[in-house]
């Protein structure tokens, strides 16, 4: 086990993320975050955060993809996360998805199926703490914390405060 | 043919070598050797088991039993007398009818096959079926039952008590009030409740019952209960034989043994009619057996093809088959709780049901000069009940997978070994009556 | 629940609130036009009614559809089930087809257990009422329109007081519903005359009355029961007009509830003899949302049933 990123690397990581989402969209007034639960939603929170703190508040939301994934079948059933879409919507806005790692593609390929069942935005952005690659779909993240090389049979786990106590991104060897 | 049965252990805990030919004990001794010899390995021999309740289901529905088949499970459950209820198609009510199934049982030769008579005509309650004609049939008919229906008017069932007499008949009714019953699926308390099952009072089993004695009593005539399940109905029966009224009663092995907790999950092959009782009502059935309130074991052996069980609750037919398994069940539900004793076990499944029925070569201690209608147990070894191994051609027994105690080994017929092994032998030259 | 739904018994009272929850998530999504979610293609549900029971088939068939299962309805009134073919028979022919859920209305209690114990399919079976038995998805809809009024309600129906009128004897609704909610806290008192009141009552875990008019003083919730008239000519009861009475929920009774009170009823009502016009009509009448309701907990369920992996252990493309 290694860790790739501590809590004060996790906190520059997101702040910059902010700053390149108010350089890319030229300032906030159309920008609504979603994150997609569990661990996005947080880091959905935190990144609206320091967008209040260096120019001004954006809604932020959450969305759960799981009635939406293609693995159903080869899982237990999960119970359902919160969606929350933030007032106003996103029809025609410019939604930020926040989700903590990036691998195979296929959450994100849910969540913008799930996106399409709540409206028609202007566009739909990405942004991940980590990308460790492996990708089995044509997607790729707007905004990367760390791009973190992996092989595939390690398994890259995200701490974050808010539940599991600590902030930090560890490495682990797969089985 | 002559047999000997080397090592048999009698009630009293004697082993002795028994000699039998003519149809009869011929010696009861030591270093006894003629004829085929028969090791009974120190198993215990008793009297040929007798039933008084069972269903042959021929003729109409050989589909599920045939006199044959079920003579076959009769004696691989170690009886030697069973008396075929009337309730087939047709109806058991005239004499041709009673005599065709004593010949049937005459013919298979594995157990004596007595009819019973119906008491209406076609079961169907209206009027007397003709009862003398049958008693004086070759089938000699002594019972009467409508069973599978409650002879339910008061006075048809006043007039069969009485005319009966004539003959020292007897009348088994099955208790059971019709108009308390409608649709009725279960035992009605606490599980019915829950199940959504229509409830079956036992009110209206002792309405019966309480009625029947009363008339019984006023007419001076023998009356028999079939099947009892309540507490109540023992609590009746015994102060009816308090008041010398002469009634005699029957209980099933399934009835000593199963509470209607087991139909919480709808499996078929737990209804039966009358219903699975609460176990209250299963420790007052075994008081009164071992009391003697409740003079006998009856069976009601209820054959039914897998069809008509393989469906739903609502839908499926009444009964389970029991000849193979009654000695077990009772052996487990009696002697294991050492509330009877095995002397108590053959008077209850021998020699009682043969008294009350006249079966006069049935139901004799194991004696010189007895008729040799004979079963060799052995109460050491115990066996798990396979419904696919059952002789009776239906498999509806709630006993499967059950570990019994006791095992019949040997049953011989008015002199011949029908049962050697635990396996059907051959063909006896038949009994009679 | 594990691989089946067919008593409340099924269910720990965290399930159930699972279920609601589910449910919960599931009515954020269908607020506005709702497009269908793809959780279940692939998927065959098939809707086996043995009795008529338009409302609750649709409520089924749209939680299906919703989901995007492929929905096949097998109506026996009429079909070769009613010329003899057995439960078993029609079971088996299900199986053939590929079923992977079947959702079950049948006229015989246990006949929904009978179909999933007797291994004739191996598929969830979903009982959607069973004679006088139970009727599980009802009683998790009903849980879900009172929690949607209680708001306080979320974990548990801790403190919650609930009435439920009528005929006890042969519903399958109140017997899921004394499971469910007693299962999760609320106190229940079921009221009803003597004679349709279930003779093993004193083992559940209820209050009995049988004067409605004490029963439904500072109760949270009224549920009245579907009253049949054949009842009437079984001598259950004298006339409608005294069970409407003694039993029914008229203007008077509901003016004397608190003003939070909810009524509810699981329909179809008979107007006039268990419910009057008024009542079934009046702003605490929560009848419209419970049908509402029907869809999304019968989604969740077969969600929480078919959401998962394959029986089969199949992997999806």
């Amino acid at each position: 086990m290694a860790t790739v990123l501590d809590a004060g690397e996790i906190g520059r990581a997101l702040k910059r993320i902010a700053h390149e989402i108010i350089e890319h969209n030229h300032g906030l007034e159309n920008v609504v975050l979603l994150g997609i639960p569990t661990r996005g939603a947080f880091l959905g929170t935190r990144i609206a955060n320091f967008l209040g703190e260096i120019a001004s508040p954006v809604p932020v939301g959450t969305l759960d993809i799981t009635l939406h994934r293609d693995d159903l079948r080869m899982r237990p059933p999960r119970p359902l996360l919160p969606t929350n879409i933030p007032l106003g919507g996103i029809e025609g806005r410019d939604v930020v998805l926040v989700d903590d790692v990036l691998f195979s593609g296929r959450t994100i390929r849910a969540a913008l199926d799930a996106i399409g069942e709540i409206g028609r935005p202007r566009s739909v952005q990405l942004a991940v703490l980590v990308d460790r690659g492996h990708r089995e779909l044509p997607i790729r993240a707007d905004y990367v914390g760390k791009n973190i090389p992996t092989s595939s049979n390690e398994s890259v786990r995200v701490h974050l405060s808010e539940i599991d106590g600590n902030d930090s991104v560890e490495i682990t060897a797969g089985a | 043919m002559k047999y000997t049965i080397k090592n048999a252990r009698m009630l009293d805990g004697a082993v002795v070598d028994i000699e039998i030919a003519n149809g009869v004990i011929a010696n009861i001794g030591n270093g006894i050797n003629s004829g085929e010899i028969i090791d009974a390995a120190s198993n215990l021999v008793i009297p040929g088991l007798v039933d008084l309740h069972t269903h042959l289901r021929e003729p109409g529905r050989e589909d599920s039993e045939t006199v044959e088949t079920g003579s076959a499970a009769a004696a691989k459950g170690g009886f030697t007398a069973i008396s075929a209820m009337a309730n087939t198609f047709p109806v058991a009510d005239t004499a041709g009818v009673v005599e065709q199934v004593f010949r049937l049982g005459q013919e298979a030769g594995l157990c004596d096959v007595f009819p019973i008579g119906a008491v209406t005509s076609g079961l169907e309650g209206k009027k007397l079926a003709e009862l003398g004609a049958m008693a004086n049939s070759k089938a000699q008919v002594r019972i009467f039952s409508d069973d599978g229906k409650c002879v339910s008017d008061p006075l048809l069932m006043r007039r069969a008590l009485e005319y009966v007499k004539t003959f020292n008949g007897i009348i088994a009714q099955h208790a059971q009030e019709p108009a308390l019953t409608v649709g009725s699926q279960m035992n009605e308390g606490i599980v019915s409740s829950k199940l959504g099952l229509t409830g079956w009072p036992a009110v209206a089993e002792e309405a019966i019952i309480a009625r029947d004695i009363l008339l019984a009593e006023h007419v001076g005539s023998r009356l028999h209960i079939c099947h009892l399940t309540t507490a109540g109905g023992v609590d009746l029966v015994r102060f009816a034989k308090s008041r010398g009224i002469s009634v005699t009663a029957e209980v099933t092995p399934h009835h000593l043994l199963l509470t209607d907790e087991l139909v919480a999950n709808y499996d078929p092959v737990f209804k039966v009619n009358p219903p699975l009782r609460t176990e209250n009502d299963v420790i007052a059935l075994r008081k009164g057996l071992a009391d003697g309130t409740i003079d006998i074991v009856g069976t009601d052996h209820a054959p039914h093809p897998t069809e008509d069980k393989d469906c739903e609750w609502q839908s499926a037919a009444f009964g389970m088959v029991g000849l193979e398994t009654a000695l077990s069940v009772v052996v487990k539900a009696m002697i294991e709780t050492n509330l009877m004793n095995w002397e108590d076990l053959v008077d209850r499944m021998s020699i009682a049901p043969a008294r009350i029925a006249g079966y006069s070569k049935h139901g004799q201690n194991v004696a010189k000069g007895s008729p040799a209608n004979l079963t060799i147990i052995d109460t050491a070894a115990t066996w798990i009940v396979d419904r696919n191994r059952l002789a009776s051609k239906s498999k509806n027994t709630p006993f499967a997978g059950m570990t019994m105690p006791t095992q019949v080994r040997h049953t011989f017929l008015n002199g011949q070994l029908v049962l050697k092994d635990s396996q059907i032998v051959q063909k006896s030259n038949g009994g009679s009556n | 629940m594990d691989k089946h739904l067919l008593s409340i018994n099924d269910l720990s009272a965290s399930e159930a609130i699972q279920i609601l929850n589910t449910a919960s998530e599931l009515s954020k999504i269908s607020d506005g036009p709702m497009k269908k979610l793809p959780t279940l293609r692939g998927r065959t549900v098939v809707n086996l009614f043995f009795e008529d029971s338009t409302r609750t088939r649709i409520s089924f068939e749209s939680a299906a559809k919703r989901l995007s299962a492929d929905v096949i309805n097998f109506s026996a009134k009429g079909s070769s089930v009613s010329k003899g073919e057995s439960l078993k028979d029609t079971a088996q022919t299900l199986q053939a087809m590929g079923a992977d859920a079947v959702v079950i209305r049948h006229g015989a209690s246990g006949a929904a257990q009978r179909l999933a114990d007797s291994g004739w399919i191996s598929a969830c079976v979903i009982n959607a009422g069973d004679g006088t038995h139970e009727h599980p998805t009802q009683a998790l809809l009903d849980a879900y329109t009172i929690r949607s009024k209680f708001p306080d309600l979320t974990e548990n129906f801790n403190g919650l007081k609930v009435a439920i009128v009528g005929d006890i004897l042969h519903s399958r609704v109140a017997r899921s519903n004394v499971l469910l909610l007693t299962k999760l806290g609320a106190k229940v008192t079921l009221v009803a005359p003597p004679t349709l009141i279930p003779v093993g009552i004193s083992n559940w875990p209820v209050e009995v009355s049988y004067d409605l008019d004490q029963a439904i003083k500072n109760v949270d919730v009224v549920m009245m029961l579907r009253v049949q008239s054949e009842r009437m000519a079984a001598s259950f009861f004298p006339s409608e007009r005294e069970y409407s009475r003694g039993y029914g929920l008229d203007l008077a009774r509901l003016n004397s509830l608190n003003s939070s009170t909810i009524v509810m009823h699981p329909g179809p009502m008979n107007r006039g003899l268990e419910i009057s016009a008024e009542s079934a009509d009046s702003h605490k009448s929560v009848v419209l949302a419970q049908v509402a309701n029907g869809v999304l907990i019968r989604m969740a369920v077969l969600y929480q049933l078919l959401g998962g992996a394959a029986l089969t252990g199949e992997v999806s493309a």
